[in-house]
């Protein structure tokens, strides 16, 4: 994230009220929690009143910062917090149901879909400059419940308990999503990396 | 166990959160099913390039975050 920088030194900036570290953590940090903000709330202007909200947050908090996490990790924490905060504040519309994308069983709980594999392996595909770009379309095209758990858990890398404390859902829940989540990305996926046309 | 149960089972699977026996019955049907087997690795890739969909983005982020945003920041904390 950013330049090297001197994090002790940093701390102790911030926590004498040093005005050039206020600036210096703003500059080197910002970039990259503003792209975190925009991933979760999808808007530029509420992206950076996100970041706005977090910085500020961090700074009335930063005697309760022990310094034993990395200053980077501290204000990811506080900026996805603050971000799911302001998607708990939005009129949600009603969403769409995922279960068009999910798996569908026959009575006797085989598939009905005959699977096959993909046109290459991921880190093929990684390797192409679109798919990158395939995947954040699909993840967009994810109900928001099911997004914003999938977004929490597999991209910015928060716990099962962690999503489940900042959304206010049970952990078993968070697993329940994050798994529909893969499954309904996976569907989609499929019609652009697969191999053959399958049945 | 059916593919519908060896679904369901395939995110706690990966997370090793299985109890022993349900993990073995999971095993013994991805030794027997073609089709689960091509479903968990379809899943597996999925989950892969999830993690990866950003790193474009963030490998590129702007240097500066906008000049304008710096200056409501820092503003704010002297309020």
């Amino acid at each position: 994230m950013g330049l090297p920088v001197d994090e002790s030194a940093l701390l102790a900036g911030l926590r004498e009220r040093d005005e050039q570290a206020f600036e210096t953590i703003v500059r080197t940090y910002g970039p990259r929690l503003l792209a975190v903000a925009r991933r979760l709330v999808r808007d530029e202007g509420e992206a950076q009143d996100v970041v706005q909200t977090a910085y500020l947050s961090a700074f009335r908090a930063v005697e309760q910062f022990e310094g034993a996490a990395q200053i980077s990790s501290w204000l990811h924490r506080i900026v996805v917090n603050t971000a799911l905060m302001k998607l708990r504040t939005r009129r949600r519309k009603p969403e769409e149901s995922i279960e068009p994308l999910l798996p569908s069983f026959l009575t006797d709980g085989h598939h009905v879909e005959q699977f096959s594999d993909w046109s290459a392996p991921a880190d093929v595909l990684l390797e192409r400059k679109e798919t990158r770009a395939i995947v954040r379309d699909h993840i967009d095209q994810l109900p928001e419940s099911y997004r914003d758990v999938l977004i929490l858990r597999d991209i910015e890398e928060l716990s099962t308990q962690e999503v489940a404390d900042a959304l206010g859902l049970t952990p078993t829940a968070v697993k329940v999503r994050l798994h529909r989540g893969r499954q309904a990305l996976s569907t989609l996926l499929r019609h652009s990396f697969l191999r053959n046309v399958t049945s | 166990m059916t593919c519908r149960e060896f679904s369901d089972f395939i995110g706690d699977y990966l997370t090793g959160d299985l109890p022993a026996t349900v993990r073995a019955g999971f095993e013994h049907h991805l030794d027997l099913c073609p089709n689960c087997r091509r479903y968990l690795r379809s899943y597996e890739e999925t989950v892969k390039l999830g993690r990866h969909a950003f790193d474009d983005q963030d490998a590129l982020l702007p240097p500066e975050v906008p000049e304008e945003l710096v200056t409501a920041i820092l503003a704010a904390r002297l309020r």
